[in-house]
């Protein structure tokens, strides 16, 4: 067990919605993820999938079900899941360096010992710095690290959320639609830098997006979550929830060429994704699901989900 | 003519010129009234020419009273001191606003309360602040406190709230804690903005300060105006307007700069 780092267990996530009916968003999920593996969730809008980012972070709890990481239950956001979301990860009244040092100074000050010991503060300080340093180096950030973050481009921005997450080394790196604001280039140039990024100290990732190219390049392992499926209750895609619809291996090792992306094999498995995943018409059985993955929970003929 | 046109640009002339020619225009008009009232009746009272009223500035501020005191001195210490306490509670305010704004449960207790508390004209309840406080300080200060306080409060209440719920998340990924969040991160965010309103509401500051010194004081600016007035002392009161809009113009002034020296990183 100690393999996974984190495991969500029959997860479901309702909300109340307008008319104060409760909805269903997220329908019995069962995910295992295993240490240093890299994960790329994807779907169509409106199937939860930063829901699901939301409950494994913990600033929502589900509905029912239980995420636990490292064997202990998630209440709520805490230093061992860092993330990084499309806006506002940053902090606009502090400068870039500022910003990245921020975790580790809240980690090792209380709240007033700036102000009574002072000269502590500021050699602990020092060491902060340095430590913030190496990481703006790695994002290549040195050069603006005393900006602060209007002065820098949006791709900038999100390097130094990245670096703002990652100085804390926390166990799992949460990442929600990151590069969901960028242009095209910027986008593909992130992609690379996350990777090379991932290959350094294989932290295990979390990544969220819509866009289905790059969830298949970026990932190890891809999951599908989509509202779009068929059970035998008879319930409709509006209703019943999403459920994990297709869970595989990215067949590449990584890191690899962002040549790949115009090989047969790889266009392959984006039409499937598309076809499963995120077309409103093509309504798969529940039973019919790939969840080829080594560790995906799968239907059991009828006596419920095995993990 | 691009005088009413929208994308007008102004000459550096003119923008130059421009801002003065309001005070010009109220001035040159004070005169001439004050001339042709003076020159119909030399002991006119209402509209005193600008030499007497140099004058009446010259005696309250250089010249000693009865007392041995510079008057215009004495009242503008008294009030800037009650000016300054005042404000300083108002940054009370900004705590209970921030607390308000970031806890579920203090915004359930006091939101509502605060909503109706800031309802309550505090000119109307000064009478009782008077009886239950005496004529000293403590009652004038308390106007000024009740009358701008809520304001306060609810602002930085709103601006607490604003801040995007991912950098309160943010914040506990990296390892804050619920009191850092609060004063570590949302404080040092909405203070700026919080500054802004402090320094928009210094009028209300100065109008509940007048308020309480019209009614009961020895001294103080709006005493002082509110004394001469039985003698129709329009040589004393106007000098005096003037200098309490100066110095209101002042202290705004001041804060503004400090905004934008400081606070480079607002508003992008």
């Amino acid at each position: 067990m100690q393999n996974y780092i984190i495991r969500v267990e029959e997860a479901v996530q309702k909300y109340r919605d307008r008319d104060g009916q409760m909805r269903t968003v997220l329908n019995n999920i069962n995910l295992r993820v295993r240490r240093g593996e890299f994960l790329t969730v994807v779907g169509p809008t409106g199937c939860g999938k930063s829901t699901l980012l939301r409950l494994i972070l913990g600033s929502e709890v589900p509905f029912s079900g239980k995420v636990m990481v490292n064997d202990v239950e998630v209440k709520e956001p805490s230093r061992d899941r860092g993330i990084v979301f499309q806006k506002y990860s940053l902090y606009e009244n502090r400068t870039v360096r500022e910003n990245v040092m921020l975790g580790l100074e809240l980690e090792q000050f209380t709240i007033f010992e700036p102000y009574f010991r002072p000269i502590k503060c500021r050699r602990k300080r020092k060491e902060f710095r340095e430590k913030a340093d190496i990481y703006l180096e790695r994002v290549g950030l040195l050069r603006h690290a005393d900006k602060h973050p209007h002065q820098l481009s949006g791709g900038m921005r999100q390097r130094a959320a990245i670096a703002q997450a990652m100085v804390m080394q926390p166990e799992v790196l949460l990442m929600d639609e990151p590069f969901g604001a960028l242009d095209i280039g910027t986008r593909e140039a992130m992609q690379v830098f996350v990777l090379e990024q991932w290959q350094k100290d294989h932290q295990t990732i979390i990544f969220v997006t819509h866009d289905l190219e790059e969830a298949i390049f970026i990932g190890s392992r891809i999951v599908v979550l989509s509202q779009y499926y068929s059970d035998d209750d008879g319930g409709s895609t509006t209703t019943h929830g999403s459920m994990i619809v297709k869970d595989v291996q990215v067949p590449w090792p990584l890191p690899r060429p962002t040549d790949v992306k115009h090989t047969k094999e790889f266009n392959e498995l984006m039409m499937s994704i598309r076809r499963e995943g995120l077309d409103p018409d093509y309504l798969q059985n529940i039973k019919d699901f790939d969840l080829s993955h080594e560790d995906a929970a799968w239907w059991n003929g009828g006596m419920g989900w095995a993990n | 003519m691009s005088l009413f046109k929208v994308n007008a640009k102004p000459s550096i002339n003119a923008g130059r010129i421009l801002p003065l020619l309001p005070f010009i225009i109220c001035i040159v008009a004070y005169i001439i009234t004050a001339q042709v009232r003076h020159d119909e009746n030399p002991k006119d009272k209402l509209v005193p020419t600008s030499k007497q009223l140099i004058d009446g500035f010259r005696r309250s501020a250089f010249e000693e009273d009865r007392k041995g005191e510079y008057r215009l001195l004495v009242d503008t210490i008294a009030s800037t001191k009650r000016f300054a306490i005042g404000v300083a509670f108002l940054f009370l305010g900004v705590i209970i606003g921030l607390n308000m704004g970031m806890l579920p449960y203090f915004d359930l207790v006091f939101y509502k309360f605060f909503l109706f508390f800031d309802k309550i004209p505090a000119l109307a309840i000064l009478p009782i602040l008077f009886i239950v406080f005496g004529l000293g300080e403590v009652s004038k200060i308390a106007l000024i406190v009740i009358g701008v306080m809520p304001t306060i409060v609810l602002d930085t209440y709103l601006r607490a709230k604003a801040v995007p719920r991912e950098q309160i998340t943010k914040a506990l990924t990296l390892d804050a804690s619920h009191l850092e969040v609060m004063y570590r991160i949302v404080l040092p965010k909405i203070f700026p903005k919080v500054l802004e309103t402090i320094r928009l509401n210094f009028k209300a500051v100065i109008l509940f300060l007048i308020a309480g010194e019209s009614l009961a004081a020895t001294a103080g600016l709006g005493y002082r105006i509110f004394v001469v007035r039985r003698y129709i002392a329009m040589d004393i009161i106007i000098p005096y307007v003037i200098w309490i809009s100066f110095l209101a113009f002042l202290a705004d002034l001041a804060v503004r700069i400090w905004i934008r020296k400081k606070y480079t990183w607002m508003d992008k």
